[in-house]
């Protein structure tokens, strides 16, 4: 027997006895289109109220209504917040799935369920609570067309009273939630109310789990990295977004057109500051964004993997030709339709290769939702800077989920446009070339249509430093030297990785993403449960600079932590590492569509290291469910 | 020595060539070159505000071949309506000019061109139409005719993709056709084009002389002259001549364009009336029917709204704003902040 289970075991024991406070997690699971996101926000943003730590995330089928649908909101008094593989207080709701979902939970859970769903006899080790969801829900809401909508409502009220959060925080973040719809708040509140009292008077706690007050939380923000992003994105100036909907980045366009409504409209003349553009399909998106970069403006997209694998042929173009664009990768499970609703980061390869030729992309890596918003502007900078393509990396967890997240600062000091040729220049250099290195960083000086200065034709096909067409064999290599030229360049320009490096470690962690703060936790676990000490290099942009080699110099093994199956990080770190180096390259790959948890990550570290570890369980949502197209 | 001459900007003729063409001699393409010369040097059109833009093929090489002195984008193969989409949205103070071919827009192109039509963008649109793929010698593309034949002798089998009759359908504002070989009707069509605010879809007939200019092909210069059916007899009064023009009364329709400018439409042998919809589909069906093909303004709307109207954007081009009108100010962030908390 491994100590880390030995651990875990020991841990159970004594919650039996012991209160278990502000360190659990709660699943709730509910049948999808049933109206319970907003319970979910409301029972999340009260617990971030109490100032405790929290982390939602959604588990949803790609469907509209009548398919399961999973929810878990973590709490953690040590600021822990990627998914927890264990699930504490189970809210059943679905009858389809709640026989399966009460069978998976560990000794001494509890379960709230819907009455009729009869769970009690299932088991004897965790504790039951039932509700009559129907019953009291009809003595609030006479009206039973309306009652779907506030009958989730009920098990936020239960909780409140089961757990001890503060059923006037609930009411506040109802209100936060719902906005100024003041008949619907008071139906809710009722709802909330009657849950809270039918609690009160039934129940008598028999869990062991609490919400108590802390003070970790203030000021805090909640937000989908989406929405971060575009926020960012309108800092960074933005004037032309083209896009088409997909899952999971429709609500990084969606929300970007929200704030940019309210924001970027001139307040004298009533019109834009920006256009928006939902295109035919993911190819015009990126038409549009180069087309618009070309003439001089700030550009973006948003897409998933399918999408970029449309724009593959563009991206090309952008690279050879020298556009900027702004490409933002929510990245899903695929490949193919994949599982659309589930996250990976599964699209690297994809990414730093995209299009036929030599062709090879800036990408960065936010793992925040903080970084979503700071790197949306980085990428216009860069984007314009080295006159090329560059993909923001994020994820479905990272851009659908709720994140705490300390409020974002406003940006300081001026946005950089990159090399735009002036009248001023163009004196100095006495003849200018659309791909002449002039500085030898090999970025060259560009103009735009209507600037007014020299003209060129933009072109995909073979050209020289003067933006001519040519197949010369000189010209064709020369230009193709200067674009790597370029990109080494960008080496020492792209976000620099966060590097935690511990004297005692001899093994690395390498991760990037949504994966951080799952390793964070990890670490935790891996010196708290078995002593093992570990560095950790959080990589945030590609091209890779010299601190990667270094890092890997300075440990024994690296583990590069990755979601998905190839190892594609590795891979690509392959391509730039020395052979000794490579040999200490192993890997860590999570890929069922869940986000990656801390104890996965231990227990794979763990086995690779020697240690025998008990076998793995497999959480309740990855171990399937019917999804719909 | 005599006067330079000069258009109404003050610019030499010479400033509107572009680079010496490399498309075959006697390509149709290469007469289309030299009335867009001319109908930007009549028009006085600042080559500098003008973008050229195309997709890939024997066509698309073209916008070398003139306007030497504008921006030019080749794109990818049937992008380039998207690439065209983005640059006006980026600066709707530009004159963009878009050369495609049947391949480029009927075939691989179809859907980018299918809502280039919708959008209504203000941008001139040209195929040049041979019916065939050129620069990889000579298949068939999607507009050849049904029973018309390759050098080889193989036989389209398939109907043609009327350009014109899906452009008007589908919303464009003004939709001509014209033969390569008809100067006088094609550089009326294009100064037209100029003078008109939104999309104009441009369907010009090019024989390809080293492909299919063959007995067996529809798309030969021999064909298309005997087959050319025009709908009216179209003059062109720009808005800043003043040329009076007799005529019978009611022989005549009068357009008045975006700009001020006019169009005078005699009839011919029948009534056409170009800004009816169903008319102009009927008569591109009737001539297809026959064998012949419509050419001439086939359908005009001179009134709707173009697309970066739709869009409301403010009236400076959006890619010169500055910092200080693009990115809002701390309260915004602070409020945005607060209502997360």
């Amino acid at each position: 027997m491994s100590p880390t289970d030995l651990a875990a075991q020991e841990q159970r024991k004594t919650a039996d006895k012991q209160r278990v406070v502000n360190d659990f997690s709660i699943q709730v699971a509910t049948v999808n289109g049933s109206g319970s996101q907003t319970a979910n926000m409301v029972l999340l943003r009260s617990i971030l109220m109490m100032g405790v730590p929290v982390s939602g995330k959604n588990m949803f089928p790609s469907n509209i209504a009548g398919l399961p649908t999973w929810y878990t909101i973590r709490a953690s008094k040590r600021g822990y917040i990627a998914r927890r593989k264990e699930v504490d207080f189970l809210v059943a709701m679905n009858a389809e799935t709640a026989k399966e979902d009460v069978l998976t939970l560990e000794p001494g859970a509890a379960v709230v369920y819907d009455e009729p769903l009869k769970l009690s006899g299932l088991r004897n080790d965790v504790v039951f609570y039932a509700v009559p969801f129907d019953k009291l829900v009809g003595s609030v809401c006479p009206d039973a067309k309306l009652r779907r909508l506030v009958r989730n409502m009920i098990y936020d009220g239960i909780l409140a009273r089961l757990l001890g959060i503060e059923l006037s925080l609930m009411e506040r973040a109802l209100a936060k939630q719902m906005g100024k719809k003041a008949k619907a708040v008071a139906m809710n509140v009722g709802a909330l109310k009657a849950g809270f009292d039918y609690a009160q008077t039934t129940f008598t706690k028999h869990d062991p789990y609490a919400i108590e007050p802390m003070n970790e939380t203030a000021g805090k923000i909640l937000i989908e990295g989406n929405a971060a992003a575009a926020i960012g994105c309108m800092m960074a100036g933005v004037t032309v977004v083209a896009w088409y909907p997909i899952t999971p980045s429709s609500s990084l366009c969606e929300s970007l057109i929200g704030y940019m409504k309210k924001y970027r409209i001139d307040k004298e003349t009533g019109k834009a500051t920006f256009a928006v553009v939902q295109a035919e399909d993911e190819i015009a998106s990126l038409g549009m964004v180069i087309g618009a970069s070309w003439a001089g403006a700030r550009s973006m997209t948003a897409t998933a993997g399918p999408g970029i694998s449309l724009m593959g042929e563009f991206a090309g173009l952008a690279y050879y030709a020298e556009t900027p664009a702004v490409i933002f990768d929510v990245q899903r499970v695929g490949p193919s339709t994949g599982l659309p609703t589930r996250t990976a980061q599964g699209d690297l390869l994809q990414a730093a290769f995209l299009s036929h030729g030599d062709t090879k992309h800036i990408m960065l890596m936010p793992a925040t939702v903080e970084e979503s918003y700071t790197m949306a502007m980085q990428a216009f900078d860069l984007a314009e800077l080295f006159q090329t393509p560059v993909f923001v990396m994020m994820d479905l967890d990272l851009g659908m989920n709720n994140w705490m997240s300390d409020a974002f600062t406003y940006p300081t000091g001026p946005i950089n446009r990159g090399k735009r040729l002036t009248a001023e220049k163009l004196k100095e250099l006495g003849e200018w070339g659309r791909y002449k290195d002039v500085d030898g960083d090999g970025i060259p000086y560009r103009t735009v249509p209507g600037d007014n200065l020299p003209a060129y034709f933009t072109r995909g096909s073979g050209h020289n430093a003067k933006g001519q067409y040519s197949e010369r064999p000189d010209d064709y290599v020369e230009n193709m030297d200067r674009l790597a030229r370029k990109f080494d360049t960008a080496r020492a320009h792209v976000p620099k990785p966060v590097v935690q490096l511990n004297p005692e470690a001899r093994i690395g962690f390498i991760g990037f993403g949504t994966s951080h703060f799952a390793i964070e936790e990890s670490r935790d676990q891996l010196v708290e449960e078995t002593r093992v000490e570990t560095s950790y290099f959080r990589l945030r942009g590609y091209p890779f600079n010299e601190d990667l080699p270094a890092f890997v110099d300075a440990h024994e093994r690296i583990y590069i932590i990755e979601q998905n199956r190839d190892a594609q990080m590795r891979q690509l770190m392959k391509l730039e590492l020395s052979p000794e180096r490579v040999s200490k390259l192993r890997s860590v790959l999570h890929y069922s569509g869940l986000p990656i948890d801390a104890r996965s990550i231990t227990d794979d570290v763990l086995a690779q290291e020697g240690f025998e570890v008990a076998k793995k369980t497999v959480s309740r949502v990855s171990a399937g469910s019917a999804g719909g197209e | 020595m005599a006067p330079i001459k000069v258009n109404r900007i003050g610019l030499e003729p010479q400033v509107y060539k572009g680079g010496k063409t490399t498309l075959c001699a006697g390509c149709g393409h290469n007469s289309i070159s030299e009335r867009i010369i001319d109908a930007f040097y009549e028009m006085g059109v600042d080559p500098k505000q003008v973008v050229k833009l195309s997709g890939i093929g024997c066509s698309s090489k073209s916008p070398a071949y003139f306007l030497g002195s504008s921006h030019g984008f080749n794109a990818v193969h049937g992008r380039m309506p998207s690439v065209g989409t983005g640059a006006m949205i980026a600066n709707q103070k530009l004159i963009a000019i878009g050369i495609s071919g049947d391949g480029d827009t009927g075939a691989i192109g179809i859907g980018q061109f299918v809502h280039l039509m919708r959008r209504n963008l203000p941008i001139i649109y040209i195929i040049e139409d041979n019916g065939c793929y050129g620069l990889t010698k000579g298949q068939f593309s999607p507009t050849a005719d049904v029973g018309s034949t390759l050098k080889t002798g193989v036989v389209n089998d398939l109907p043609p993709i009327d350009t014109c009759a899906l452009a008007v359908q589908l919303g464009a504002t003004f939709v001509g056709r014209s033969f390569s070989g008809d100067k006088k009707q094609l550089l009326s069509l294009l100064k037209a084009a100029l003078a008109h605010r939104g999309t104009v879809m441009l369907d010009v007939i090019s024989p390809c002389v080293t492909f299919n200019d063959h007995e067996g092909s529809t798309k030969s210069y021999a064909y298309a002259k005997e087959h050319d059916d025009p709908v009216e007899d179209m003059t062109f009064v720009p808005f800043f001549e003043d040329i009076s023009v007799d005529y019978e009364p009611g022989s005549l329709q009068e357009v008045t364009m975006h700009d001020g400018s006019k169009l005078l439409l005699k009839k011919l042998e029948e009534d056409y009336d170009p800004t009816d919809k169903l008319n102009a589909m009927k008569r591109l069906h009737e001539s297809a029917r026959r064998g012949e093909f419509a050419t001439g303004l086939i359908y005009i709307e001179p009134d709707r709204d173009d697309f970066l109207t739709q869009l409301n954007i403010v009236d400076e081009p959006l890619a010169g704003l500055p910092l200080a009108r693009t990115r809002p100010g701390p309260e915004a962030l602070e409020e945005i902040m607060e209502g997360l908390r």
